[in-house]
């Protein structure tokens, strides 16, 4: 007997179909994995069966949920079933809690508002369920405020607000997307425990075909609000039966066809960065008095060679972004030097940098905040021509972008579109080609894929490689995805409390990681190889 | 939260010294000198001087300027060059008339705009939302001194429940005095509340868009409930920082209203002041309002900290 069983589920709002004859099912202490590319409808399955729809959607078919039929309750009957039988976590940890009610007063509302108990015993239940999802009373007692804790830890909130009542069905709707890979592995771990110690039943939503792999008994792939594939997970993506099973598991393995690497060859090197650190000064303790300053890059050099790709890895908060914030000139170390084709660029003026600014461009993660929305594509990447010498007529302009179009796949039509008319893909397509106008030597892409789907970012990843061979643009890749690292770069630094602390060749380094920083990333990167053959011995 | 409380402090007390340098000095620059305005213009220069001299006019212009500050820390702005009469006693009277009228406006002003923000928010984009923003339109659109006239026909002419204008004094009884303060506090209050529903409404548009809302939606509570206990408190500060700047408005432009009612408050003293050339009224005045609208400022600065938790530990 399912616990939740969704049978024939469409879903519209406004003239938008989002979901087509959905089916799914999830038993007492099963696993259901739901996967998806952004648009396929994952995330408003889950909010069909919160009944916590916009106000627009109009739903047809049927869901039930213990024996409720979940789309003709009332809505009293929905309040006394969220946050008791059915808990949810969301993607966005760090807005996701109130930031004005301390961690205490929020996990403990639910218990109060479903139990009735008095404000003292929920506090206590509270108490137990923060030390069950890793947040021990010493350094986290009920009258912490969310903006106390960092991601992770915020997580781990959401989850014991979830599961405080001991839910029969838990729905985790992209619970680790936004943390760093070790993170996300502490986090599916609990999920795992929490399942295995009340025979709850998880819904997991994820795009990551590898973490539903490690998590999920079952499996069902979404796209474009239809059911594509069902069923066991090892036999659904051991026979990848389906050819769009097919495809997701190809693209989210996909290595890039590249040439012979390139090393650090003899000559003058691109880049070098000689013992550089950056303090930021402590927070304010008091009118007078400072905590001592933070040390963000801890005595870090490196050098870079023409043509070659690195890749920058570690957990969030490493110190990688302002590590690459500096070799971009937007940051200022505190000591050491940075040089960029034998010229010092710390310690320069905007105007001595223009020539090094030409040659230096940067790819950001996020392909929906970094551009205008305003400003149409010829604007908004003929943007750095600026920093050039001679400022270019307006024909020429055109013709420069329209070129940089063509490089990144873009076609001449887009050139006057403005970015809301442009899908993900297109969009990060769009600020390669903003990148890549001024024939830099050097590009630094800060997380440039993990935005986005499969599918894309395999074709993306594919661009880079390409252009690295064509233009022989070295590039700097900074990401705590070891997938990436692994895809596309010759070299690998491994960052660890703003110290390097191993380098060398990224197969080798990412086959027989030596320290024990990079032991933990390795061991903590999903890998969907070795998820499926686990499940194969798991499930025969 | 000690450090925020004390450089809050330190801004307002900075704040208060740079404003008494300023309204000093402009009152220097201005022409006019005040003991000659005082003996009128047949006066011989030795009166003249010897006036200087009593009134300390003669003195160095920081010591002038400190001796003037001094006074005002120990409450003495001086004397009225027109009334001769010590310019606390005037400012005194005229208090106890614009401070509760203001206090009554703003309280009147809050309680009628936070439910109508909570009601239209809730109801966005739906008839009753729609009926209210319009009203509040209505209210932000028309003048006060009409409405209080309408106020006067209705309320005293019409139903005689107050009276239309005048104030009896608070010698006369709490209850007579606040009576005729009655009218003028709501014709203030409803253009001040229809702001403040507007902005109590978008503010609260925004935060139920927020993430944590679907998270305390999640866990079984109302709507309602969330409204109350997660979305409002969220929305406070942008309330807040609008109270704040009503608050001061109400202490000090108040003059049409005052005029249309006939209440000796604060706004008709600096008004006849300005006239006569009573500068040494028009400059306490002006100093009195300074500190009050800083120390406002002040308090709203506090509250923020009180609603919002991030701000009592900046990371």
């Amino acid at each position: 007997m399912s616990l939740l069983e969704i049978d024939n589920l469409s879903l519209t709002i406004g003239d938008t179909q989002i979901l087509k004859d959905m089916e799914l099912s999830v038993s007492p202490g099963e696993v259901m994995g739901l996967v998806g590319e952004s648009g396929s409808g994952k995330s408003m399955t889950a909010l069909t069966v919160m009944r916590l729809l916009p106000h627009a959607a109009r739903a047809g078919g049927r869901v039930t949920f213990d024996g409720i039929d979940v789309l003709a309750a009332t809505e009293d009957q929905m309040c006394a079933l969220r946050g008791d039988d059915i808990g949810m976590v969301f993607q966005e940890p760090m807005t996701a809690l109130n930031p004005v009610k301390t961690i205490g007063e929020q996990v403990a509302e639910g218990i109060r508002w479903h139990t009735k108990a008095t404000r003292a015993e929920a506090e206590e239940r509270a108490r137990k369920m923060l030390d069950r999802v890793g947040l021990p009373s010493a350094k986290f007692p009920l009258s912490r405020y969310p903006h106390e804790l960092s991601g992770g830890q915020r997580q781990r909130v959401v989850i014991a607000i979830a599961c405080a009542l001991k839910p029969k069905l838990l729905i985790a709707d992209e619970p680790t997307t936004a943390l760093d890979v070790v993170l996300q592995a502490q986090i599916l771990d609990l999920l795992r425990d929490l399942v295995a110690e009340s025979r709850m039943g998880l819904l997991l939503i994820s795009h990551d075909l590898a973490v539903v792999t490690e998590m999920a008994d079952r499996i069902t792939i979404l796209r474009r609000g239809e059911v594509m594939e069902a069923g066991d997970t090892a036999r659904t993506l051991s026979e990848q039966l389906h050819s769009y099973t097919r495809q997701l598991a190809q693209a989210s393995m996909h290595v890039p066809a590249r040439a012979r690497p390139r090393g650090a060859g003899p000559g003058q090197p691109l880049l070098q960065v000689e013992g550089v650190t950056r303090d930021y000064p402590g927070r304010r303790t008091s009118l007078f008095r400072r905590a001592p300053d933070i040390r963000a890059v801890d005595d870090v050099s490196l050098s870079m060679a023409p043509g070659q790709s690195v890749a920058l890895v570690g957990r969030s908060g490493c110190g990688k972004s302002t590590l690459a914030r500096m070799i971009l000139a937007l940051d200022r170390p505190s000591s050491g030097t940075i040089r960029f084709r034998g010229d010092t660029i710390t310690g320069k003026s905007e105007a001595e940098l223009k020539p090094a600014r030409r040659d230096m461009q940067v790819v950001f993660q996020d392909p929906y905040g970094s551009f205008d929305p305003r400003q149409k594509v010829e604007r908004l990447v003929a943007e750095p021509l600026h920093v050039l010498d001679r400022k270019p007529t307006r024909a020429e302009r055109r013709e420069m972008v329209a070129h940089a179009l063509h490089e990144v796949g873009l076609g001449q039509q887009d050139i006057d579109k403005y970015p809301h008319e442009l899908s993900g893909g297109q969009r990060q397509r769009l600020s390669i080609a903003r990148a890549i106008i001024t024939r830099p030597k050097l590009v630094v892409a800060d997380e440039p894929v993990s935005a986005l789907d499969v599918s894309i970012r395999a074709q993306i990843l594919d661009l880079f490689a390409e252009l690295n061979q064509k233009l022989g643009i070295a590039y700097l890749f900074i990401t705590h995805d070891l997938t990436v690292a692994r895809a596309i770069t010759d070299e690998v630094l491994v960052m660890h409390e703003g110290k390097i602390i191993e380098r060398g060749k990224t197969s080798e380094v990412l086959d027989r990681p030596q320290s024990e920083a990079a032991k933990s990333l390795v061991a903590a990167a999903p890998d969907l190889h070795r998820a499926i053959a686990r499940r194969m011995q798991e499930q025969g | 939260m000690t450090a925020y409380l004390l450089k809050r402090l330190a801004i307002a007390i900075a704040t208060l010294v740079l404003a008494s340098i300023v309204v000093f000095a402009v009152l220097e620059v201005l022409p006019g000198d005040p003991a000659r305005l005082m003996l009128g213009m047949n006066a011989s220069a030795d009166q003249v001087e010897l006036l200087r001299n009593q009134m300390g006019l003669d003195a160095p212009l920081a010591w002038r300027y400190l001796h003037w500050a001094s006074g005002l820390l120990s409450l003495d702005f001086g004397r009225s060059y027109t009334y001769s009469v010590p310019v606390i006693d005037l400012v005194r009277e005229r208090l106890a008339v614009s401070l509760p009228l203001a206090l009554i406006a703003l309280a009147l002003s809050t309680i009628i705009a936070i439910p109508i923000g909570l009601f239209s928010a809730s109801r966005r984009g739906r008839v009753g939302d729609m009926v209210a923003m319009g009203a509040a339109q209505l209210g932000v659109a028309v003048p006060n001194f009409w409405f209080a006239l309408m106020l006067i026909y209705v309320f005293a002419v019409w139903l005689h429940l107050v009276p239309a204008g005048g104030f009896p004094g608070w010698a006369a009884g709490a209850w007579p005095a606040l009576k005729s303060l009655l009218l003028p506090a709501v014709a203030l209050a409803l253009p001040q509340a229809a702001i403040l529903a507007r902005v109590t409404r978008s503010a609260l548009i925004e935060v139920l868009n927020e993430d944590y809302i679907r998270t305390a939606r999640a866990k079984g509570l109302p709507y309602r409930a969330v409204l109350w206990r997660h979305a409002l408190r969220n929305a406070m500060i942008p309330v807040l920082t609008i109270l704040g700047l009503q608050f001061a408005f109400l202490l000090a432009g108040t003059i049409i209203i005052e005029n249309v009612f006939y209440l000796p408050g604060l706004g008709r003293l600096v008004f006849q002041a300005i006239t006569q050339r009573d500068l040494i009224v028009v400059e306490s005045v002006v100093m009195l309002l300074v500190a009050a609208v800083i120390a406002v400022n002040l308090v709203v600065d506090l509250s923020y900290a009180v609603v919002d938790p991030r701000l009592r530990t900046r990371q």
